[in-house]
């Protein structure tokens, strides 16, 4: 019987994660977001 | 040195705590999979990027305002909102088709940004500057025609009417003036051309 090969048709992607700049990007802007609340309302506020 | 085995609920209440390494650990722990599933509807390198980032940027703001009541369902409420992303990427691609160079044709070949870029707006510039100049240098009758024609826009019969001779004068002045400046133009190798 014929034997059938298979190949991924897609480009095999070894490392699939975000860029270190993407994650570091994040965690400052963590950093730098506060939230104040205020009588029930709440005030975000990005500090550089 | 953070407890990497740490749940990531605990993590969770650590980050809202204020704990911002928290947040730097469950995103290590999670990223892959997270960013894995995105490329795997976008195939994209540059648009997942951009989601992944939206996607905690989500998360981030969530967790602050401490709207997240998910407690110990961290990872799947996150592929939820990245998800939610994806959908709303695909949403906007509908409305603006995206056109792919894929090697084959591209639609950049046909279609040009008609406006004139920084460089070529001073090329042009002196290029008219040049011609200017050169105008400058015709015998008086066959620059009146040329200005008339050229930069006031005027007819041959409003030429003739101004300057008092027939068309037919106007008409061979205006000649010769565009024969005299090619004369200039080649004998002195100027280049006009943007």
């Amino acid at each position: 019987m014929a034997k059938f090969y298979f190949t991924s048709s897609k480009r095999e992607e070894k490392q699939l994660v975000p860029k270190q700049s993407t994650v570091d990007f994040l965690l400052n802007y963590s950093k730098a977001l506060s939230v104040i609340d205020y009588k029930n309302l709440k005030f975000e506020t990005l500090l550089n | 040195m953070k407890d990497y085995t740490l749940s990531d609920a605990h993590l969770v209440n650590d980050y809202i705590k204020g704990d911002e390494g928290a947040l730097s650990i469950l995103i290590e722990r999670h990223k892959q999979r997270i960013y894995s599933f995105i490329y795997s509807k976008v195939f994209d390198r540059d648009v997942s990027e951009d989601i992944f980032q939206d996607t905690f940027i989500k998360v981030i703001r969530t967790l602050k305002n401490g709207k997240y009541n998910e407690e110990g369902k961290f990872l799947p409420w996150v592929m939820r909102i990245a998800h939610n992303l994806v959908i709303d990427h695909f949403r906007k691609g509908n409305r603006m088709p995206k056109f792919e160079d894929n090697g084959e044709f591209s639609i950049f070949s046909v279609i040009s940004d008609g406006d004139l870029n920084a460089e070529k707006k001073l090329i042009k510039s002196q290029v008219e500057e040049d011609l200017r100049n050169l105008i400058q240098e015709l015998p008086e009758d066959q620059k009146e025609v040329l200005v008339m024609r050229m930069y006031r826009d005027m007819s041959f019969k409003e030429i003739s009417d101004k300057t008092g001779v027939s068309i037919n004068t106007a008409l061979g002045r205006m000649r010769y003036a565009l024969i005299n400046l090619r004369k200039v133009i080649e004998k002195n190798n100027i280049v006009l051309t943007n």
